[in-house]
């Protein structure tokens, strides 16, 4: 039987956690993945050389089903993979460093481009929430004019349990919208 | 815990709008910006200089989401000075007061300044709050400065407060502060529609908003988009944007997407790209979630 691998994005700022976050859940030790840019990306102005780096995971569910968990590159010039990894996704996870309010700027128009890529659900998971400059998750949806019935998660993404409940909570959703669509 | 940022990354239109949203209690302290050689990445791969809080330059403190006391860290803010400013005291009887009155808290000072007739209650609430609205409206135009807000410090009990509603400060700030700018950045995208959000009768008592601003209000609802409403009030992209913008920061509308309308792709930063917008994956079976969700449960 072929096996049937869904594909979940992990995205944010630079510096976000994305990397903890795919390392805390995935059975395999993270690959940053140096993908070749392809000749259909030079349309896009890229060099057929350029190399990008991006963290991938794999959650094996069993013998024909595989979730397969990309971060997406930090930097703004590699964005146009962006658009790329978002074919095909289930849902999204967008990371927010809760302790760097510089950053959330660049989250929220992280968040804008993948939902004008792909109307799938996402979460939004305010990483750090250890850190003691932590904005709390009440005042980072208000910061970053969240709306209510978007779910935003506290997160430690260095912590398995924390990581698993992000998630929990993106599949739920996936769930839900299902739900709705019938 | 306490909110620390930098005005460059977070306006004071935005932090005033958390603080009143969230209805916080506390003190917003902003500091001189100190250029530090420590380099720090922003959220988009940039490197920039961090900058560290300096001398303290103004702190504002809320109840309930409610400004209630400012203090500008250069000036003095005895309630003489107050008074003088506001015109309820000539300069020597400002001085004399200040001089005689060292001793005694801004309560006690009004209490004898009343029963000996130099000033009202009503001139004492009105210059303190003119007095604390003139140091936010300052405060609103800074754009550098460090801050931190520290959660449940309020002024000592023998300082004169006096609750100010937060909305029409901000709406009154932000046409003050001139934010053209962020203007374009915020809205970039006119075809967009504007809301109320829940229990607006509420958010709307007390407001003062102009002719204009109430027009466009009246024009408000999910199908109008903005640029609609700009044509039926005879305004210009920078009227309404400036307008709508300042009822956003306000809190008193939220932004939607008129329904049909797709969402647009954000100007992408290099090269330029034709926008494009992925189709949704193929349908997945209820069932492949659901083992998705067990595995993690046990994983």
């Amino acid at each position: 039987m072929p096996i049937q691998t869904v594909k979940m994005v992990v995205t944010g700022p630079f510096s976000a956690g994305k990397t903890e976050f795919i390392r805390s859940i995935s059975e395999i030790d993270v690959v940053t993945t140096d993908e070749t840019i392809s000749p259909e990306a030079a349309e896009y102005g890229v060099k057929e050389q350029t190399t990008v780096a991006m963290d991938f995971g794999r959650i094996t569910v069993d013998d024909d089903l595989v979730l397969y968990l990309f971060g997406t590159p930090g930097q703004r010039r590699f964005d146009f993979m962006w658009e790329i990894l978002a074919e095909g996704m289930l849902g999204f996870v967008v990371m927010v460093d809760s302790a760097k309010p510089e950053t959330f700027r660049e989250a929220k128009s992280i968040l804008e481009t993948f939902r004008a890529y792909a109307p799938t659900p996402y979460v939004v998971a305010a990483n750090k929430q250890d850190h003691p400059e932590a904005w709390s998750p009440e005042d980072l949806r208000i910061a970053l004019r969240i709306e209510d019935h978007i779910k935003l998660l506290p997160c430690v993404a260095t912590q398995r349990e924390s990581v698993k409940n992000v998630l929990l909570e993106l599949l739920y959703s996936i769930l839900d919208e299902m739900d709705a669509g019938q | 815990m306490a909110l620390k940022g930098n005005l460059a990354d977070f306006s004071t239109t935005q932090i005033l709008n958390l603080i009143h949203l969230a209805r916080k209690t506390g003190t917003l302290r902003l500091f001189e910006p100190v250029v530090s050689d420590e380099i720090i990445t922003d959220g988009a791969g940039n490197k920039r200089r961090r900058i560290v809080p300096g001398e303290e330059r103004a702190s504002i403190a809320f109840r309930d989401g409610k400004l209630i006391l400012a203090a500008m860290g250069d000036q003095d803010g005895h309630l003489a000075n107050v008074l003088h400013k506001a015109g309820k005291l000539n300069a020597e009887q400002a001085r004399i007061i200040r001089e005689r009155g060292a001793k005694y808290s801004d309560k006690a000072l009004a209490l004898m300044l009343i029963n000996a007739n130099y000033v009202t209650q009503a001139d004492v609430v009105r210059s303190i709050k003119q007095h604390t609205i003139d140091i936010v409206y300052d405060v609103m135009t800074w754009e550098r400065e460090p801050f931190v807000f520290e959660e449940n410090l309020t002024p000592p009990p023998d300082r004169i407060t006096v609750p100010i509603d937060l909305k029409n400060v901000i709406i009154e700030g932000t046409r003050r502060a001139q934010e053209i700018k962020p203007l374009e950045e915020e809205l970039p995208n006119l075809d967009m529609a504007l809301k109320f959000p829940e229990s607006p009768g509420e958010k709307f008592r007390g407001i003062h908003l102009s002719v204009d601003e109430w027009r466009v209000v009246s024009y408000i609802n999910p199908k109008n988009s903005i640029r609609q409403i700009a044509k039926a009030c005879n305004m210009t992209d920078t009227e309404i944007r400036r307008i709508v913008y300042a009822l956003l920061q306000a809190g008193l509308v939220q932004l939607v997407r008129p329904p049909g309308m797709q969402a647009p792709v954000p100007a992408p930063a290099g090269a330029a790209r034709r926008p494009v917008v992925v189709p949704p994956s193929q349908a997945i079976e209820r069932s492949v979630v659901e083992r998705l969700i067990q595995r993690i449960k046990e994983s």
